[in-house]
């Protein structure tokens, strides 16, 4: 279970369980989400990897390479709850019959895309069904893969090619959908919600706690995507901090029903400040589009104090 | 002693799933195939046998679960019908090519729409282009039979592929006939035990499975698929010889029924040849034509040169089509049966029949007359058309 230090060097000396040489961008925060999630496991402790199709499989796992110390399926886009779940119980009937005798661990991860939207049945279903796993999506707030379509976890107003801002349009027009709190819903042991902080502590003891929480349990991170986000990669981590300290992207956890606010800034900023450094709210600074910028504000007022209420 | 019993089709499959105690089920409910998913949770429920069981919340998931269940290692099964395997299309697809033995029991329904839920291979022919092997049953012996054999063909190291049981919706899955089932342990010992090479949850052997390869793999994949389906023709007779040993049961691809002497042959897939073979019968009793059948039984891998030669006498042949495919020439039958006999220079006149789509019977007069026209045919050489219909009323027709 969780260690009740974190030492940030330590943590970071462990062996890399995503080996170098995969195709993904630089800056690319999905990444950085797989390799902090898979250094919560133990060393030694094996584990099966799933993935949905998506920027991660496809970069990953080019036939004949894998970027993964560890087994790993990809099985689809739409799937990555049902596929680890076959594996899952595979697992308990081979180990019932003593077909095998090592311990494992499943993880999944998904895109928003493979998550949200196509994927959303087969990962409620999983965890409905409470199977001994942890589904990660890095959520970076579009279907990257394909090019910046919108998606169900895309911000409002973001600018993206199936949202394009233009003279009749401000971009995406609904708020994304908040499925952490969909898959708390799910009365699930382990939700939590996370980005990346400048120690990596929140991600990671919350991998940790996801993995060793027997049950199903769900991981959503923030994983910012510097081609579709519009910002240097060197921006990225300060484009996560800046979702944290202006509560666009709150760190919590549900344990077992019990909602838990893992970071509260002291000064809130303004909205502003998140959505400045990305061309994909470039539209919004536009002098006519002023009003947009207050009602994301009040958007993110309202889902705050909503959090925080449940959090009390 | 082999045991006598009265199952239906659905009971026929469900009892053979106990006796081969598969290690993980995932499956959904859709009418007519319902009934094999209850049966097993039944025997899970009871603690007759060890298979998890895993409530998928729809087809997709079901097949998506199979797959990852049969690549931890687990041996995997599931069952369908209809809509529920169109649904798991994609997934038929990632099964086939990531070679998983997995053992799918399908119970042949029309494709919506309209919505129906009556016998129709239009879910099976629909697949067939997917890398599965398949495998169709006349009667509830056949499909148990096939069921069993199924499990040592989709195994083999030489096949690795996986096979879909299929019997016709409700006049098979749910007809109650009198059936002989194997014991217990014979059964176990034919299957034997599933012992993968390579799998998820080999403590020795990390693996990967799903890449993405693209134009210099994928080609080649296909082709290792296709010498997997070639590999399995001698698998498929390998173990319904081993079959017969057990049971006295021949098997092979095809069904010839009487067709030593025949003249006019029909070519059929599924229940629907027991009225075929009544239809023989009495006709040859009556009139001493000679007449005959040939009814598939392994769709895929097809077996083109052995039914041309099995065709290769007669004078005139029916393809009888169970499912759509609107093409100009024919259903799907009729369009393999022709292209074998055109490969193999065979000489008999053919016509392609579409009958019994959605459920709608076919009688013992109704093939009566299809060797009618074949007699016809035979004399005139004239197939006025690629396709003809059985039943169909006119679109003129009042009748509703």
């Amino acid at each position: 279970m969780e260690k009740t230090t974190y030492n940030f060097k330590e943590v970071m000396s462990k062996p890399e369980r995503l080996a170098p040489g995969h195709r993904m961008c630089a800056g690319c925060g999905g990444t950085i989400t797989v390799r902090t999630v898979l250094r919560a496991l133990e060393e030694g402790d094996r584990a099966v990897i799933g993935n949905a199709t998506g920027c991660l499989e496809v970069s990953s796992f080019m036939y004949p390479y894998t970027a993964y110390e560890d087994s790993y399926i990809h099985n689809a886009f739409e799937n990555a709850g049902a596929t680890l779940s076959g594996v899952e119980t595979a697992y308990h009937v081979l180990k019932k019959k003593g077909k095998i005798k090592d311990e494992f661990k499943f993880i999944t991860f998904g895109g928003d895309g493979g998550t949200y939207d196509i994927g959303f049945q087969s990962l409620s279903g999983a965890m409905e069904r409470g199977h001994d796993m942890v589904y990660v999506c890095y959520d970076n707030g579009a279907y990257m893969n394909t090019g910046t379509q919108r998606s169900s976890a895309t911000p409002q107003y973001a600018d993206t090619t199936t949202t394009p801002a233009g003279s009749a349009s401000s971009g995406k027009v609904q708020i994304r959908k908040d499925l952490a709190a969909i898959m708390a819903e799910h009365h699930i042991p382990y939700v939590g919600q996370s980005t990346f902080t400048s120690n990596f502590k929140d991600l990671y003891t919350k991998a940790q706690k996801a993995i060793y929480t027997p049950g199903a349990a769900f991981l959503n991170v923030m994983s910012p995507c510097p081609r579709g986000w519009g910002y240097e990669p060197g921006e990225m981590m300060n484009i996560c901090r800046l979702a944290v300290d202006t509560c666009y992207w709150p760190m919590f956890e549900v344990i077992e029903g019990r909602w838990i606010l893992n970071y509260e800034p002291k000064n809130k900023l303004p909205i502003e400040e998140f959505l400045r450094p990305q061309r994909r709210f470039k539209h919004l600074f536009k002098k006519e589009n002023e009003e947009l910028i207050g009602k994301f504000q009040e958007e993110i007022d309202r889902q705050w104090e909503e959090l925080r209420n449940k959090c009390s | 002693m082999a045991i006598r019993e009265r199952l239906s089709g659905n009971e026929a499959v469900a009892y053979a799933i106990k006796q081969v105690n598969p290690d993980v089920m995932p499956a959904f409910p859709i009418t007519p195939s319902t009934e094999i998913p209850q049966y097993v949770a039944n025997y899970i429920a009871n603690g007759e046998i060890d298979t998890e069981f895993i409530h998928v919340e729809s087809e997709h998931s079901a097949m998506s679960a199979t797959v990852g269940a049969s690549a931890a290692g687990a041996r995997a099964v599931t069952a369908t019908s209809s809509c529920g395997m169109a649904l798991m299309w994609e997934e038929l697809y990632v099964a086939a090519s990531n070679r998983l033995p997995i053992v799918l029991a399908l119970v042949n329904r029309a494709l919506s729409g309209p919505i129906n839920i009556n016998a129709d291979h239009s879910d099976s022919m629909g697949a067939r282009d997917s890398g599965w092997i398949q495998i169709y049953a006349e009667s509830n012996q056949e499909v148990y039979d096939n069921y069993i054999q199924a499990f040592p063909i989709a195994e083999d190291k030489r096949v690795h592929l996986p096979v879909m049981v299929c019997q016709d919706g409700f006049i098979t899955s749910h007809g109650v006939e009198n059936i002989l089932l194997v014991e217990d342990d014979k059964v176990k010992d034919f299957v034997g035990e599933y012992e993968p090479e390579h799998y998820l949850l080999n403590a020795g052997e990390r693996m990967a499975i799903g890449p993405y390869a693209v134009s210099n793999y994928y080609m080649e994949t296909k082709r290792a698929q296709r010498q997997a389906m070639i590999d399995a023709r001698a698998v498929i007779l390998e173990v319904a010889d081993r079959f017969e040993k057990m049971t006295g049961r021949r098997y092979s691809f095809f069904e010839e029924y009487r067709m030593e002497d025949a003249e006019y042959a029909v070519v059929i897939i599924g229940s629907a040849a027991g009225t075929c073979k009544a239809a023989i019968d009495e006709i040859r009793e009556t009139t001493g034509k000679k007449v005959g059948l040939v009814k598939i039984r392994v769709f895929r891998p097809f077996p083109e040169e052995e039914i041309a030669a099995a065709l290769s006498g007669v004078k005139a042949v029916a393809v009888m089509d169970r499912s759509e495919m609107f093409a100009a020439t024919s259903g799907p039958l009729g369009a393999e049966v022709r292209a074998a006999m055109y490969q193999a220079h065979g000489t008999a006149d053919v016509v392609n029949y579409f009958y019994g789509l959605g459920g709608r019977d076919i009688t013992v007069s109704d093939f009566k007359a299809v060797y009618d026209r074949l007699e016809t045919i035979a004399r005139t050489h004239v197939v006025t058309d690629m396709y003809e219909y059985i039943g169909l009323r006119s679109a003129q027709s009042e009748e509703v």
